[in-house]
């Protein structure tokens, strides 16, 4: 599993790549009452929005951490959207994306890096 | 932590906005409101006759707000609006007559965070120098909502189950005295205490320390006020928006504006009259993401017809709900609207507000 400084994860199979909010974000997110997810078959680049996640209080955009095509999304969350607090780095996943270029994920951190940078926030 | 006017305030604890909110609906919150303003206008020379004291004072600030504040009876509680020269609304305040003897020609007044410097500005003008405005915002006002409220508040100020739903009496707490109200922003039963500054950590301990109650921070207090239908000041109100516009008719002392000894008296009866154009309503949001602060409405055609000036998610409900302004005509409820959020129309009804019943405790 592979992290953005932005608390997006993102794990790759392949060519395809699933992609969720870590635990941290969801705790500071608030409980999550909505999850607006992308379409399918979507082309994404990095940085481009690929969800939304609405908590009481506000709506905070998701960016697309890695550039590709949407191939599949989790829509239990648009029933369950608590689940992103219960299970943010599993079952709280938002998209699947056919990446264009796996390789590009080598160089978001690992989860040693990742655990380094929250504790310089 | 935010910044809410000039105060560094929590947005929520430890257990989180939604938690919180639905914790008051059950139980009981406590919330620090020491950001508003409360202050004392006081007669600077008494009759010592309390109803003509009363009327006196009442004289003074009337011509700045919308309500009949010369007809409270002793130890009542009125909400009322400051004005501008238009008739558009400067802000929103509670005004209460105190129920001793001997503190007729007293008014007791809160007003919003936002707008105090102003608001004080104004009535201290108005005032003359035939009364005192003494601020009180340095002292704590901490506001306990909800339905087990009531019972809590009863064991610190036994003196609380003789009030009912907008009436204020005296307080002694830690021997000095302070301001108990019943009434506050929940659309819940409960009560706004006012204490000295050297007490509030005292008081705040003590309802802390009760297992009912639970500290409510200000994302709650927006949802839950939101869920009562209550506007808030900044949002739903601002100086463009007259009393009828914003659905507050209640609020407008009926002999006052028909005397046209009412600031914008001419526009706010023209609009009673008939000559309405916008109208603050309830909306439900039937699909997909709340509708927020600044999101459009549509009406079914797809034309624009107005914004939305507060909405989220109803903890209550567990549905998106929202305030906004629309022409008279989509205002019945059951209109078929639609809200623009992220460039997608979402279906949206309007719907009577409170969407939550309050439950007040009123006279009987």
């Amino acid at each position: 599993m592979r992290f953005t400084k932005e608390h997006e994860w993102i794990e790759v199979d392949g060519d395809v790549a699933t992609i969720g909010v870590t635990a941290y974000a969801a705790e500071q997110l608030g409980d999550v009452v909505f999850v607006e997810l992308p379409e399918i078959g979507k082309a994404v680049k990095v940085g481009d929005g690929l969800a939304v996640v609405e908590s009481v209080k506000a709506a905070s955009d998701v960016y697309a951490p890695v550039a590709g095509e949407v191939i599949a999304v989790n829509a239990a969350l648009e029933k369950e959207p608590e689940t992103v607090n219960a299970e943010p780095e599993a079952a709280g996943w938002f998209a699947k994306m056919k990446l264009s270029d796996p390789s590009a994920v080598d160089q978001l951190m690992d989860r040693s890096a990742y655990e380094a940078f929250l504790q310089t926030l | 932590m935010v910044e809410f006017a000039g105060y560094d305030m929590p947005v929520q604890y430890q257990e989180g906005v939604l938690k919180e909110h639905l914790w008051t609906r059950a139980h009981a919150g406590a919330f620090d409101v020491s950001h508003m303003g409360p202050a004392f206008l006081t007669l600077n020379a008494r009759s010592g006759d309390g109803d003509a004291d009363h009327r006196a004072v009442s004289a003074l600030i009337e011509p700045l707000i919308s309500g009949d504040i010369a007809s409270l009876r002793r130890g009542q509680v009125r909400y009322t609006l400051l004005l501008g020269e238009d008739g558009g609304i400067l802000d929103d305040l509670m005004v209460a007559r105190p129920p001793e003897d001997d503190q007729q020609g007293l008014l007791y007044i809160v007003v919003n965070a936002g707008t105090k410097d102003g608001d004080f500005a104004l009535i201290e003008a108005a005032a003359g120098g035939r009364a005192t405005l003494t601020r009180v915002d340095g002292w704590a006002l901490v506001a306990v909502q909800g339905p087990q409220a009531a019972d809590v508040v009863a064991e610190i100020l036994p003196e609380a189950r003789q009030l009912t739903f907008m009436t204020a009496r005296p307080i002694a707490f830690g021997g000095e005295s302070g301001v108990l109200t019943r009434g506050g922003y929940t659309g819940e039963d409960g009560y706004e205490i006012l204490v000295r500054p050297a007490y509030a950590e005292a008081l705040w301990d003590r309802l802390l320390s009760d297992e009912r109650v639970k500290p409510i921070a200000l994302g709650a207090r927006d949802s839950l006020r939101l869920e009562a239908g209550l506007p808030l000041n900044g949002h739903d109100l601002d100086p463009s928006v007259s009393p009828i516009e914003a659905d507050l008719g209640f609020a407008v002392s009926k002999a006052r504006l028909k005397a046209g000894r009412m600031r914008g008296a001419p526009r706010i009866a023209g609009e009673l009259a008939g000559g309405l154009s916008r109208k603050r309503v309830g909306l439900r949001v039937l699909e997909g993401a709340p509708a927020r602060e600044g999101a459009e409405i549509t009406d079914s055609g797809g034309a624009a017809v107005g914004r939305i000036t507060s909405g989220g998610f109803s903890p209550s409900l567990s549905a998106p709900i929202a305030m906004g302004f629309v022409p008279p005509a989509l205002a019945r409820p059951g209109t078929a609207l639609s809200a623009i959020v992220r460039g997608k129309a979402q279906p949206a009804e309007v719907v009577a507000m409170p969407f939550v019943p309050h439950r007040y405790v009123r006279a009987a």
